[in-house]
């Protein structure tokens, strides 16, 4: 055995569908960041000459019904998605990490209470809850977010609580008390650690579910104001003319599945890495 | 003779039996089981004394209470001129008393490297050493496990080389007072001869006092200087180990060596069979609280409570009508 695979990043490494899964999420971070380099064209910039031209050297992605060139608009809509899926992850994480941990150290009517707004939050359908946030809030990214986040701590809450709760009582905690070990170290030091595996696995397969979401709202017109290049806003660009120039819609989808296959294979390896369960025998 | 380093007195240790609501609607003497009952114990220091009972007799609970893991109801806890019954400061308290429990790894954090396992009791009691590495390298030679343990993970460890870290980290600290709960628990029998000169050895070199508790009674007579026997939380039977061993005076602990299968064949000994199970601790029997299953009770066993008294072996015994016969072992 090597010695790198003792480390997480070393085991990730040694998993074809995680190297995969990584080259994907570069790949994705790279346009998002040079967008404006790699653009052949201005992804604003109509020329009604050229609408609807079919993939060429010019347009390699084509063009859609205003003449916009679609791959720098895709390009340009990667560092959209990654934005709507990087302050959604993280702020609903934190908040469903917080009110997990307080769920599950706390006594059982803090507990039962936190849980009931957990329910309360998911009972939700994400796209009725869009519609009506998308109604009373200015429309625009961070109504984007506020949805994802509304929708979705509650997961990561549920995650950590149950965590918190089974690590709580277990013997090495008993064992941290006996000797003298103080609350924070006990939770800093030793339920944290053991509670941020599962964590990252939901949050990693939750990212391609909120660039979806964000897609979704943006599709249904709720999402991003017209203009702005989402992929979910070239999507319906594509919609409306999917049986005559159907590459639009085409080139549309293209990163949405690379970017959800990339995070949810990513999600996968790093179960398989961080559950000790399934890792026993490798 | 000397003070003992650790005094309980009358200890008792309830544990709440319904929650929440339905607690108002239950009698007060219902609402609680009473996992440990008047135990008074002395322990002098460098002994080891042993505890040994069934699952459930509250060997664990009493080792716990010790250390303020469990609550106390009623008595008094004295470590070396400290009340540890009265809110003492158990951050200084638990510097000076480690804990072993049963679970090899499971006791041990899964994300921390044996390094810091080892050197954990240093850093929650803020007393670095100067040279940690060298620190945590002697201490796990001192438990008989080489430094290339150290960047092992709890997971990578068998559960002897576990429980020899827990024996490295329950010694980080020098402390004056071990509880080891089932040192041997889970190990195959040649760790767990290992494990016991491992701790004869370091009791020796340290004149260490420990509480064990367990109930493998084929390791009483290699680790033990006295022996008591715990019943529904209460105990039955303390003596000198050799004594008590060839000579119990208590029905109960005669029945529990009996129970040990003896390794040679040709051995025979008065067998003593108990009647039933252990009772629920919500049901007590009245009077002697072992004589529904005891196969000498009389009468009045069934309505006098017998208290602790001298016994003829040596110790003291909780019986009426205490045993005088040696084991017949020919």
């Amino acid at each position: 055995m090597t010695a790198f695979r003792h480390t997480l990043t070393g085991r990730l490494l040694a998993d074809p569908l995680a190297v995969v899964a990584m080259l994907i999420i570069a790949g994705m971070v790279m346009v998002a960041l040079l967008a404006d380099v790699i653009s052949p064209h201005d992804y604003s910039a109509m020329n009604l000459v050229d609408r609807f031209s079919p993939p060429s050297a010019t347009y390699w992605l084509g063009t859609d019904n205003l003449g916009r060139d679609t791959f720098s608009r895709l390009a340009q809509g990667s560092r959209i998605a990654l934005y709507v899926a990087l302050t959604a992850v993280t702020i609903s994480g934190a908040i469903g990490l917080v009110l997990g941990m307080i769920a599950g150290f706390g006594p059982r009517w803090l507990d039962n209470s936190l849980l009931f707004i957990f329910d309360t939050a998911r009972a939700y359908p994400t796209i009725i809850l869009a519609l009506a946030l998308a109604a009373l809030l200015p429309r625009g990214l961070s109504t984007v977010v506020i949805v994802v986040v509304i929708t979705s701590f509650s997961e990561y809450g549920r995650v950590v609580r149950t965590q918190t709760l089974s690590l709580k009582n277990a013997e090495f905690i008993l064992a941290e008390r006996a000797m003298g070990a103080s609350f924070g170290r006990i939770v800093f030091h030793h339920i944290l650690p053991n509670v941020l595996g599962p964590f990252f696995i939901l949050a990693a397969m939750n990212l391609p579910v909120v660039i979806t979401i964000e897609a979704g709202m943006s599709f249904l017109g709720i999402g991003v104001p017209p203009g702005t290049p989402s992929w979910g806003a070239t999507l319906k660009d594509g919609f409306d003319y999917i049986r005559t120039t159907p590459w639009i819609i085409l080139a549309g989808g293209l990163p949405l599945i690379l970017v959800t296959l990339g995070f949810t294979f990513l999600g996968e390896a790093l179960r398989d890495q961080l559950d000790p369960k399934l890792r026993k025998g490798r | 003779m000397s003070a003992p380093i650790l005094s309980l007195r009358n200890l008792r240790v309830d544990f709440p039996a319904v929650h929440g609501w339905r607690a108002l609607l239950t009698p007060r003497d219902k609402r609680h089981v009473r996992a440990i009952d008047d135990v008074s114990i002395d322990i002098m220091p460098g002994e080891t004394l042993a505890i040994v009972g069934e699952s459930g007799s509250g060997k664990t609970t009493l080792a716990r209470a010790v250390n303020g893991l469990v609550p106390l109801v009623a008595g008094e806890v004295w470590f070396d001129g400290m009340a540890l019954h009265d809110r003492p400061d158990w951050h200084s308290v638990r510097q000076r008393v480690a804990m072993m429990f049963q679970d090899p790894v499971g006791s041990l954090s899964p994300r921390k490297t044996v390094r810091d396992l080892v050197l954990e009791p240093f850093a929650i009691h803020g007393s670095k050493p100067a040279r940690p590495e060298d620190k945590a390298v002697a201490l796990l030679a001192a438990a008989g496990l080489g430094s290339d343990f150290l960047n092992r993970y709890p997971h990578q460890l068998s559960g002897g080389q576990a429980r020899r870290v827990g024996v490295a980290r329950a010694l980080a600290l020098t402390p004056a007072l071990v509880l080891a709960d089932e040192p041997t628990a889970g190990l195959d029998v040649s760790v767990q001869g290992e494990i016991l000169n491992l701790l004869n050895r370091i009791k020796a070199d340290h004149g260490l006092t420990t509480l064990i508790i367990t109930h493998n009674l084929n390791i009483l007579r290699h680790i033990a200087d006295r022996i008591a026997v715990m019943y529904l939380g209460r105990i039955v039977e303390i003596g000198p180990v050799e004594r008590l061993l060839s000579a119990p005076t208590h029905p109960y602990t005669r029945a529990l060596m009996a129970a040990n299968p003896e390794p040679d064949p040709t051995a025979r000994r008065e067998r003593l069979v108990l009647k039933g199970e252990t009772p629920a601790l919500t049901a007590r029997p009245a009077g002697c609280e072992f004589h529904p299953r005891c196969p000498v009770a009389r009468p009045d066993c069934a309505t006098r409570v017998p208290v602790l008294a001298p016994s003829p072996n040596g110790g003291a015994v909780s019986c009426h009508y205490p045993l005088t016969e040696d084991i017949d072992q020919s």
